[in-house]
């Protein structure tokens, strides 16, 4: 392992030499079968850098991101386990964080996560003991000071390449920028955004952020999707929290004969990594192909981001 | 103050069916104010009840009504005892904390609640309240411009705002104002930005040993801000 690097993972290797990042998006059934895990993860291998795999998204119960990642890493991924602090006091998150390490996962993407109300539990208590921000002080306290949020000190420490979300597209605008500087204060050294749609909006924040210096302390990744539908931009742009899906999104996707809708919002996808690409302090992508893992080779290929780097 | 809401009649017909004689009483207190406990509320409540034991025809119950100044203080409860002592049972339209007190000023009847204790809030219109304050004991309302995290962010996180903010609204509800982006707004026209910049430990939740007690001094050893 380099001086420089913390951990074991694929994707600070990437950054670290210098690389352009891709990294995927695995959601795990609503079951106990492995072998969905393992399609999923055979499909992106060879394309990603790293892949999430989220943790009961939308609050709705599924098999948990840890597990899956396992079953990934079995696969040959380098997984990156979210975690929530909604379903997780302070007590539990740590405990888990020293399990994946343990157990060999080498990326956590600490998020606070979304509200109970989204999932089918919407009667069930929010823990948010603590918040993202504060989840990233903890796991950095943990792997680099060996201590426990209380300041007991532990004789393992977890080697966690530390990642964070960040929306650029929430309210209010002003504050988005400030709040990343927060979070790469905490400890995060990987961000991946919310999807971008609105490119001109991202750009912005992205200028903000690097008038902040925060580019050069933080690798970024911006998040990307191919849409399928009409009715899916529709549903991004009114109904999924802070979502910016610009109206001519949608009329592109509209201009299009029906049988061709999701073709065009594979080739949006693609048009918007080569934009992102472009905007300085972008060093790398996130790929959300949500139940929609079978485009992502063709994406990653179009987007002239073959072949993925590889180390001995 | 307390805000709460009556408990739906035949709920409440339910709660009182195994009694007979039954004393309604109201809090002239907080549940006054918000319209769910006081004098008027009572006499509402006991014609409603006579009403629907008529044409339910099923049991038949005999009511008292009476509203004190405060349940929560026992001294209050004292001019009582008559009354109680002549029925089955007490129907507090009380708070949470008026129906336990009164349940152990007289601890040989039972005291059942005749509302649901909602929250402390604050009057937004006529017959519209709004939470305000969780009771956390560990105020930090000097740092969020006098707008509570805790109580109005349905997170209640400390570093907010969280991604999920649209159009100034919170991501769980969209008729709910993003507590963080009022604290924003609030704050800039302070000139106080640098407060929403700064990073904010993890909550002292033992501020909150349930059940608190709150005696003079000692209080001070309760908590305490980590901030």
């Amino acid at each position: 392992m380099s001086p420089t690097r913390q951990t074991k993972s694929n994707l600070e290797r990437v950054f670290e030499a210098g690389q352009f990042a891709v990294t995927g998006e695995i959601g795990p059934p609503p079951s106990a079968d492995p072998e969905v895990i393992r399609k999923k993860a055979r499909i992106l291998k060879g394309y990603v850098d790293a892949s999430n795999i989220t943790d009961g998204q939308t609050a709705v119960v599924r098999m948990s991101s840890w597990a899956a990642c396992l079953i990934a890493k079995e696969e040959g991924l380098d997984p990156i386990t979210q975690m929530t602090c909604r379903d997780r006091n302070r007590i539990a998150l740590q405990m888990d964080i020293l399990g994946i390490a343990a157990l060999g996962i080498n990326n956590l993407l600490c998020l606070t996560g979304d509200h109970v109300k989204f999932g089918n539990h919407p009667t069930a208590k929010g823990v948010f003991d603590i918040d993202s921000i504060q989840f990233l002080q903890v796991v950095k306290g943990m792997r680099d000071e060996k201590k426990f949020q209380c300041g007991d000190e532990m004789p393992v420490s977890p080697r966690l390449f530390i990642g964070a979300a960040a929306n650029p597209f929430a309210d209010p605008f002003e504050i988005r920028a400030p709040r990343l500087a927060k979070k790469v204060q905490a400890g995060a050294e990987f961000i991946q955004t919310q999807i971008i749609y609105n490119v001109d909006k991202f750009a912005e924040w992205m200028k903000r952020v690097c008038d902040m210096g925060l580019h050069e302390k933080v690798k970024i990744l911006a998040g990307v999707a191919p849409i399928k539908s009409v009715g899916a931009a529709r549903y991004m742009k009114t109904k999924v929290p802070g979502m910016d899906v610009p109206d001519e999104v949608i009329e592109r996707l509209r201009g299009v004969p029906k049988e061709e809708v999701s073709k065009e919002g594979i080739k949006l996808c693609i048009d918007i990594i080569h934009q992102v690409r472009e905007i300085p302090g972008v060093a790398g992508i996130h790929l959300m192909a949500i139940e929609w893992e079978e485009t992502v080779p063709g994406i990653v290929e179009a987007a002239g981001l073959l072949p993925r780097p590889k180390f001995d | 103050m307390i805000v709460a809401q009556q408990k739906p009649l035949e709920e409440i017909r339910r709660l009182i069916a195994p009694y007979e004689k039954i004393l309604i009483l109201g809090c002239g207190t907080c549940v006054t104010v918000c319209g769910a406990g006081g004098e008027r509320e009572v006499s509402f409540l006991h014609g409603a009840l006579r009403v629907a034991q008529v044409k339910g025809g099923d049991g038949v119950h005999a009511f008292l009504e009476y509203t004190v100044k405060r349940q929560c203080d026992r001294e209050f409860l004292d001019p009582l005892g008559d009354r109680v002592s002549e029925v089955d049972a007490i129907l507090s339209l009380g708070c949470g904390v008026g129906v336990q007190v009164v349940a152990e000023r007289f601890p040989d009847v039972p005291a059942l609640p005749g509302v649901n204790t909602s929250f402390m809030g604050a009057t937004e219109q006529g017959g519209v309240w709004d939470e305000r304050c969780a009771a956390c004991g560990d105020c930090r309302l000097a740092e969020t411009a006098g707008i509570c995290p805790i109580t109005r962010c349905t997170k209640g996180i400390l570093n907010g705002p969280c991604a999920g903010t649209k159009n100034g609204k919170c991501e769980a509800n969209k008729d709910i104002d993003c507590a963080w982006v009022l604290i924003y707004k609030r704050l800039e026209s302070l000139g106080q930005l640098d407060k929403i910049r700064r990073y904010y430990p993890p909550r002292n939740f033992r501020t909150i040993p349930r059940p608190r007690r709150l005696a003079g001094i000692t209080s001070i050893d309760l908590g305490g801000s980590n901030g």
